[in-house]
């Protein structure tokens, strides 16, 4: 069976204009953009410097460090780290701040219906 | 020197047998999976959505199986065999591109659409223009990415199946070979597509994942091994045999070329370099093929742990490209390299037989390593073909067919027909396409890709989930400003005419400087979309509430 059947009979329009408006939607909102507005900027700005220094600070990148390995592959390297990082940080938040909230205005909404909230919670 | 001469013709027959065999392993199991999940599939969620039953690893695994395409596998290693540090700026790209769709696209995008990327863009907006324009860029994104693998294919075939000219095989010379080898993959795609559905597609590409993943650790490990495990004489070993000493560990013989005494060229290169880095950051969150992969979970938490593991998953085989490349610079070497193939697509499977014979014995276990890595080089073309067929599939299907041809008044059982007609339709012109384009450049057609997607479908998505005045006009505006503008620049751009590697030679209407547009196109796709809005007074506040609302919290999610 698909979990597609039937979606749970949609709320009025005005619902959604209320609780847009409500002020648990609003700390959701805040919520989720304080984190991934600033985090977007950090990663896009970093990943910028690194290409803008490929292109235009070769003997910066060049300078060797230890024996064969310079600044250019420590820089990429810490490119792979530091996505590895904001990941596993955005998941830690959203987990904990983002879900919480998101589940309790689901659950005024939808009711709260076993769907996939419920089931998450379970495989958690 | 002929005895030499014949070892090697042995060898060579021994791999050649040993690929066949194994592909055609590959290709029992995965049809066999594929008939099987035909059986799972009745309603349109499954066909499109595979029941939206993956779990968030599964989901992970099938992401990682459709984006690490034959243009990360053997392009990257290729690029980094032959220019260095140069091919490690590729991996970087597409790595951190990832945090775009885990932080703005991934688990909106799961909330609030069904079964395509249009679902959320046409969601608060007039159905059939969106829809129309939507269907356009998805379609024109995975035909220039399934050009790119079919062409990897056909020119890969002859090469690892031993085919060199003047020699044949079951009859045929190198073209016959390539052209087979086209229409068989473009085959199995449609065979994997109309009787898998999603999932069927999404169990070949988790199979292909795991394969690709372990023949990359098998490689690395022996290549670490070679230097007993040490990072620095590997490199160090690379770079003296490159002959461009330590210039071949940094970047700059590939891309941003500085030209002595031609500032002009200076600039243009460099400039080259930034808009190929913008193009890749942001590219992967546009692409339709990827994007529709959230649609298989059951939840944005489900969606938000795929793209985790898949995080997990390619940054750890872009690692491993690391070793491959300058494994294949130090141990093969770039003559022999270029010998095969001046693109340097075959470096990872030449590689994987330098260390076969290092480390398995001699010829024979030269010639099983090739062939397994030979095998595991097609799974992964006919893996990411079959996610971007699926892709045009749906949305010609879905968007075109069903909300705009039959406004939104087909049943579910016709809907699909067409998703499968369509998937023939799309599969048979990729095929004639491929086999016309075989002398394009593999790298260049995905790039484009990227940048297409960048242009023409990030800016619109990211609009729609978080700007309120967002609307038809400027989502129609953004689509097609950034697609035009994209295409239209590659086609006026040296790729095109007027170089000695260009597509057309002989000719020259170029005007634009740069190979990749993502610099000038990106930004346009952003301003035609925030211009379109403000030149239209439509403005939807209760479906952008619902938008919203459904988007973040999961209300009434498919």
């Amino acid at each position: 069976m698909s979990t597609d059947t039937p979606a749970p009979a949609s709320a009025p329009p005005d619902r959604y204009v209320a609780i847009q408006r409500s002020d648990e939607f609003s700390d959701l909102r805040r919520a989720l953009r304080r984190f991934v507005f600033p985090m977007t900027a950090a990663f896009f700005l970093w990943y910028a410097l690194y290409v803008i220094l490929s292109a235009y600070a070769r003997d910066f990148m060049g300078t060797k460090i230890v024996g064969a390995i310079n600044v250019a592959l420590v820089f990429g390297l810490l490119q792979f780290v530091s996505t590895f990082l904001i990941a596993w940080l955005y998941s830690r938040y959203a987990d904990r701040k983002l879900d919480p909230l998101a589940n309790r205005i689901r659950e005024d909404l939808d009711g709260p219906a076993q769907r996939d909230g419920a089931e998450s919670e379970v495989t958690r | 020197m002929s005895d030499l001469f014949l070892a090697a013709e042995a060898s060579d027959t021994t791999a050649r047998t040993l690929t066949i065999t194994l592909f055609l392993v590959f290709v029992a199991v995965t049809l066999g999976i594929t008939i099987w999940a035909s059986r799972q599939t009745r309603t349109a969620t499954d066909f499109y959505a595979g029941g939206r039953s993956f779990s968030g690893f599964q989901n992970g695994m099938a992401i990682g199986g459709d984006y690490m395409s034959a243009a990360s596998f053997l392009g990257i290693a290729g690029l980094i065999a032959l220019y260095g540090y140069d091919g490690f700026l590729y991996s970087i790209g597409f790595l951190v591109a990832w945090l775009v769709a885990l932080l703005l696209v991934a688990e909106l995008l799961r909330n609030s659409g069904r079964y395509t990327m249009a679902d959320v863009l046409a969601f608060r907006m007039r159905q059939k223009p969106v829809r129309t324009a939507a269907a356009v860029s998805t379609i024109t994104v995975s035909i220039f990415y399934l050009l790119a693998q079919m062409v990897g294919a056909g020119a890969l075939v002859a090469l690892l199946l031993g085919i060199r000219p003047g020699t044949t095989f079951l009859g045929m010379d190198a073209d016959a070979a390539k052209i087979a080898t086209i229409i068989l993959v473009g085959a199995l795609m449609i065979i994997y597509v109309t009787v898998g559905g999603m999932k069927g597609t999404t169990y070949v590409q988790i199979v292909k994942a795991f394969l690709l993943m372990s023949g990359a650790l098998v490689m690395t490990i022996l290549v670490l091994a070679h230097y007993r495990f040490n990072l620095s004489t590997l490199l160090g070993d690379a770079a003296d045999a490159s002959g461009k000493g330590s210039a071949f560990l940094e970047p700059g013989l590939r891309y941003g070329v500085e030209v002595a005494g031609d500032s002009a060229k200076t600039f243009y290169n460099k400039m080259d370099l930034l808009s190929l880095g913008i193009a890749l950051v942001l590219g992967t969150a546009g692409l339709p093929h990827i994007l529709i992969r959230f649609y298989t979970v059951p939840s944005a938490r489900a969606a938000r742990k795929s793209v985790l593991w898949a995080i997990g998953i390619i940054g750890t085989f872009y690692l491993f490209t690391l070793a491959l490349g300058f494994g294949a610079a130090a141990l093969v070497g770039q003559e022999a390299i270029r010998a095969q193939d001046t693109t340097g697509n075959t470096a990872a499977p030449q590689l994987a037989q330098a260390l076969g014979v290092d480390f398995l014995g001699g010829d024979v276990g030269g010639a099983a390593l090739l062939a397994i890595i030979a095998a595991v080089a097609f799974a992964t073309i006919l893996a990411v073909v079959a996610g971007l067929t699926l892709a045009s599939s749906s949305s010609l299907a879905h968007d075109f067919y069903a909300n705009v041809v039959k406004d939104g008044q087909a049943s579910e059982r016709q809907e699909v027909n067409v998703a499968r007609i369509a998937a023939l339709v799309i599969g048979a012109i990729s095929i004639a396409l491929s086999i016309f384009a075989q002398d394009l450049n593999v790298a260049f057609l995905v790039a484009l890709a990227f940048a297409v997607a960048a242009s023409g479908n990030l800016p619109a998505i990211l609009y729609t989930l978080f700007w309120r005045r967002f609307n038809t006009s400027g989502a129609v505006w953004a689509i097609y400003g950034g697609l035009v503008s994209a295409v239209g620049l590659v086609f006026f751009s040296p790729v095109v005419s007027g170089a000695p590697s260009a597509m057309f030679p002989n000719h020259d209407w170029q005007w634009f400087p740069l190979s990749n547009p993502g610099i000038i196109s990106i930004p346009v796709g952003f301003l035609c979309g925030w211009l379109g809005t403000l030149l239209s007074k439509e403005s939807d506040t209760e479906k952008y509430a619902e938008l919203e609302v459904r988007a973040l919290t999961g209300s009434g999610s498919h």
